[in-house]
């Protein structure tokens, strides 16, 4: 369809009244709902002034908590890279009985509530678990409750780049002697790691700030098993608010930055797709 | 076909051992001592009031979510607006961030010592450890979905249509009642079966706002917990497998509107 040119173009049907309050009502509800709270939350981390942040963050509790939960959460990235790809691989190009079934399963973490995630790891892989693998109150436990909750960000962000994929290169890789591990490195794989990178990014956002799948598997041991999440949540009940803020800033600071290289990465993907 | 038959053994494996045996344990342990002592968590009053606690919320933050989801999603494709960068992540944010700092945010703001907290008790409303404040907590985690699921399916079905009815005459309520809603309307019901799913689980938040005072201030999920601490492991397991199966109604509700919308892009969020 040719594009109109400048000049005749129609007023926009939304409008003017209806921009103005669709524009109004957007704003206010955002800045009630997130913008106002938000700044709450980095106001107060400032109220004992930079060093009293600086002291919250730096202490050895703190760092503790925080190193866990990065290694963590990069530990989660990196199973998911492996196993997210797989499984997105295996529904796209494999056939087998039962496979729409298992493409549904995918979602369930999302589904499920993340406490229900929690007690469901516990009932196989806690105290009572009926094939005596305990892994409950250690860092296994968190990871294992990690990578439930984020299972589904990498497959559900590669999967349609893998259905669209053409392929033709492939087969004319591998009528020219290719072996499939070459096509895959060399012809699949750059095409899919921009889905890749978005997806491990938005399970690392996720990974980070996890609470509910974690409290009740990680035992939150202070220095052992005590993710971010469990952390400002002990603050706030021992009521410190002070410092859970100052804490929640770093997370914060951990989401922004995810969020805007997510943004530039959509961006470099659509710009690079026509 | 050995390297095929590898690859789809691990990634079955791989669900297996994650997903699926730990949810059928979950089943199987519930009923484990017959069905007597399910009926009597079905039956309790505290598990009772936690369920109609946790389907009223779920009833104000839907539509909440719902109505602004389709307006912002207007503004993000059909305006011109300065900005819209910074909207996009903003919208974006409650995928990100941790519920407990939703949850602290909102005891910043509206808790006695808080930035609104002395308004709000000189009026009388609680916001804190009462339900309003877990209505706020659960309309910010569950603010993405509808904004996420409306905007590709409006880029998709441009703006001719739109155009059309408005030289016809129309007015842009009427414009927007009758071709843009209408053309949307599967994207919009994709994202309320998500929002809805996330509301109903949502835990963190509500669980910092709450105070957790059971048959007052206790959703399902915190009763899931309670139960837990509180060694009623059939409690637990029971009000677990109750938001399971809520979990697959959703699935089923996701299998079923997807179909209708066969151009859903990459950027539908999985998860949360």
């Amino acid at each position: 369809m040719a594009a109109r040119p400048e000049t005749l173009r129609l007023p926009r049907a939304t409008g003017v009244s209806g921009r103005w309050f669709a524009r109004g009502f957007t704003a206010g509800y955002l800045g009630l709902i997130v913008l106002i709270p938000i700044a709450a939350v980095i106001w107060r981390s400032a109220d004992e002034g930079l060093s009293g942040f600086w002291d919250a963050v730096s202490n050895p509790a703190s760092v503790a908590t925080l190193k866990l939960t990065f290694l963590v959460s990069l530990a989660v990235v990196l199973v998911n890279v492996v196993f997210g790809t797989l499984i997105a691989w295996v529904l796209v190009r494999d056939d087998f009985r039962g496979k729409s079934f298992v493409n549904s399963l995918i979602d369930l973490p999302f589904a499920l509530p993340t406490i229900v995630a929690g007690l469901t790891l516990l009932a196989l892989y806690g105290p009572s678990s009926p094939i005596g693998v305990n892994v409950a109150y250690t860092r296994v436990a968190i990871l294992l409750a990690l990578l439930f909750v984020t299972l589904p960000f990498v497959v559900r962000s590669v999967q349609p780049v893998l259905l669209e994929l053409d392929r033709e290169m492939e087969e004319a890789a591998a009528s020219l002697g290719a072996r499939p591990f070459a096509i895959f490195r060399h012809i699949v794989l750059p095409s899919l790691s921009p889905a890749i990178i978005s997806g491990s990014a938005l399970g690392f956002a996720r990974a980070i700030g996890e609470f509910g799948s974690v409290v009740l598997i990680s035992g939150n041991i202070p220095f052992k098993t005590e993710v971010a999440s469990v952390n400002i949540f002990n603050r706030i009940q021992s009521d410190d608010p002070t410092s859970a803020a100052a804490m929640s800033v770093v997370l914060l600071v951990i989401s922004f930055l995810t969020l805007f290289l997510l943004d530039a990465l959509g961006r470099w993907r659509t710009r690079h797709e026509r | 076909m050995s390297a095929r038959l590898a690859l789809r053994s691990a990634a079955l494996g791989y669900l297996l051992l994650l997903v699926g045996v730990p949810v059928v344990l979950v089943f199987y342990r519930t009923f484990e001592d017959g069905l007597a002592p399910v009926v009597d968590t079905l039956t309790d009053p505290g598990f009772l009031h936690a369920l109609w606690l946790s389907v009223i919320i779920t009833l104000i933050a839907v539509p909440a979510n719902t109505v602004f989801g389709i307006l912002a999603a207007m503004v993000l494709v059909r305006d011109r607006v300065p900005g819209k960068r910074i909207l996009n992540v903003l919208i974006d944010l409650p995928f990100a961030l941790s519920p407990v700092v939703v949850g602290l945010a909102l005891v910043l703001v509206y808790s006695r010592a808080g930035w609104f907290g002395e308004w709000f008790e000189a009026n009388g409303i609680r916001v804190i450890f009462a339900v309003p404040g877990m209505v706020l907590a659960t309309i910010f985690v569950s603010l993405p979905f509808v904004v996420r699921e409306v905007v590709p399916v409006l880029r998709e079905v441009g703006q001719e249509q739109e155009e059309a009815a408005w030289t016809l005459g129309a007015s842009s309520f009427a414009t927007f009642w009758r071709v843009t809603l209408p053309a949307i309307r599967w994207g919009v019901t994709y994202g309320v079966v998500l929002t809805t799913a996330r509301c109903l689980g949502e835990f963190g938040a509500v669980s910092v706002v709450s105070g957790r005072i059971e048959g007052r201030t206790e959703t399902l999920t915190l009763h899931v917990q309670n139960s837990f601490e509180n060694f009623d492991r059939v409690g637990a397991y029971t009000a677990s497998v109750v938001l399971a199966l809520l979990a697959v109604l959703t699935l089923l509700a996701m299998n079923l509107f997807r179909r209708k919308e066969p151009t859903h892009g990459d950027r539908r969020p999985a998860g949360h």
